[in-house]
């Protein structure tokens, strides 16, 4: 896959990080404007997806191992049910995130956070995953 | 969108087909701005638009690039589809109008959530506030069924690569082995 024209190889290479960077402002920006963890888990896949097709998985694989991969994957679901279990353990019920901080509002605000950070890390992984796994298989047969 | 449905339909090729299924998608989320459901159309856009095309390309890379022409006629298949339709759209009639404010959905827990989140929440973003708090369970719901299909995906592709690398191996392989050939 590296004999791609080199106008493709730079402009690719110039767009991975701002698309990276642009996951991360829908990310936090979910509670402000449209966006939020789907949508940035999507695009962040979407980074290393392309990276992916130009430079060929091996290339991509040695940014995202199977292993962070799948540690990615359970962690964003660990994440979203251990706030769930934090609201209970601080005198709340599971997903309250009222009891997060001192005022409620704030604790709505961290718990929002932290659950739609964990959507996003899990969709991206999940979506980097099915895409080697896609990719992969094609290359060796 | 109906005349890009029109041509999924008719075309043969299935390259063809994947494109005008994106244009399809990104159509929708045009749609589902026009009706300033900015969210949805997002979501739309980068996961129908962008990721579905991805999926199918990958998958066209593994199978074949033209559909096989099946020229039977099946009267009993024609019959379902009209039937179907034909139920769908009687359910549709008395659906509320679009932007009716006597609707059921707008009478229910909305008007709580339109009024209160601001003060309960303190997110400016509803949509935001809704998806995470107010409908948490749901959400984590949905982050666990795409966990569970990156485990099904990973479950069936993965194991077959390793089977298929480790044949001169008579099965036994050492960790090393299985962590390269799965990802």
């Amino acid at each position: 896959m590296m004999d791609r024209s080199p106008i493709i190889r730079v402009v690719s290479k110039l767009l991975v990080a701002p698309i990276l960077l642009f996951a991360l402002y829908v990310q936090f920006h979910g509670d402000f404007g449209p966006g939020g963890g789907f949508q940035a888990g999507v695009i962040f896949g979407a980074a290393f997806i392309l990276y992916a097709l130009i430079y060929g998985t091996a290339t991509a694989r040695k940014v995202m191992p199977s292993w962070v991969c799948r540690l990615l994957l359970a962690s964003g679901v660990l994440l979203f049910s251990g706030v769930g279990v934090a609201g209970i353990l601080m005198g709340g019920k599971y997903l309250d995130y009222s009891v997060l901080a001192h005022e409620p509002t704030h604790g709505q605000h961290l718990g929002i956070l932290l659950v739609e950070l964990g959507v996003g890390i899990t969709v991206a992984a999940a979506m980097i995953t099915i895409f080697f796994l896609y990719a992969g298989r094609g290359r060796d047969e | 969108m109906v005349i890009t449905g029109l041509g999924l339909v008719y075309l043969r090729n299935l390259f063809a087909v994947v494109m005008l299924s994106g244009i399809f998608t990104l159509t929708a989320a045009m749609l589902y701005v026009a009706m300033d459901a900015v969210d949805v159309a997002f979501t739309e856009a980068a996961v129908g638009a962008g990721i579905s095309t991805i999926l199918m390309l990958g998958t066209l890379a593994l199978t074949t690039r033209e559909e096989k022409v099946a020229r039977r006629w099946h009267p009993g298949a024609l019959l379902m589809v009209l039937v179907t339709g034909g139920i769908l759209v009687y359910g549709t009639l008395d659906m509320p109008h679009y932007g009716d404010p006597g609707a059921p959905a707008h009478k229910h827990v909305a008007p709580r959530y339109i009024n209160e989140s601001g003060k309960e929440i303190g997110v400016p973003n509803i949509v935001t506030s809704v998806l995470a708090s107010y409908r948490g369970y749901d959400t984590l719901g949905e982050t666990t069924v795409i966990f569970t299909a990156a485990i099904g995906v990973l479950a069936l592709l993965g194991r077959r690569r390793r089977k298929h690398g480790d044949k001169s191996q008579d099965g036994v392989k050492s960790n090393d082995d299985e962590e390269q050939s799965t990802i």
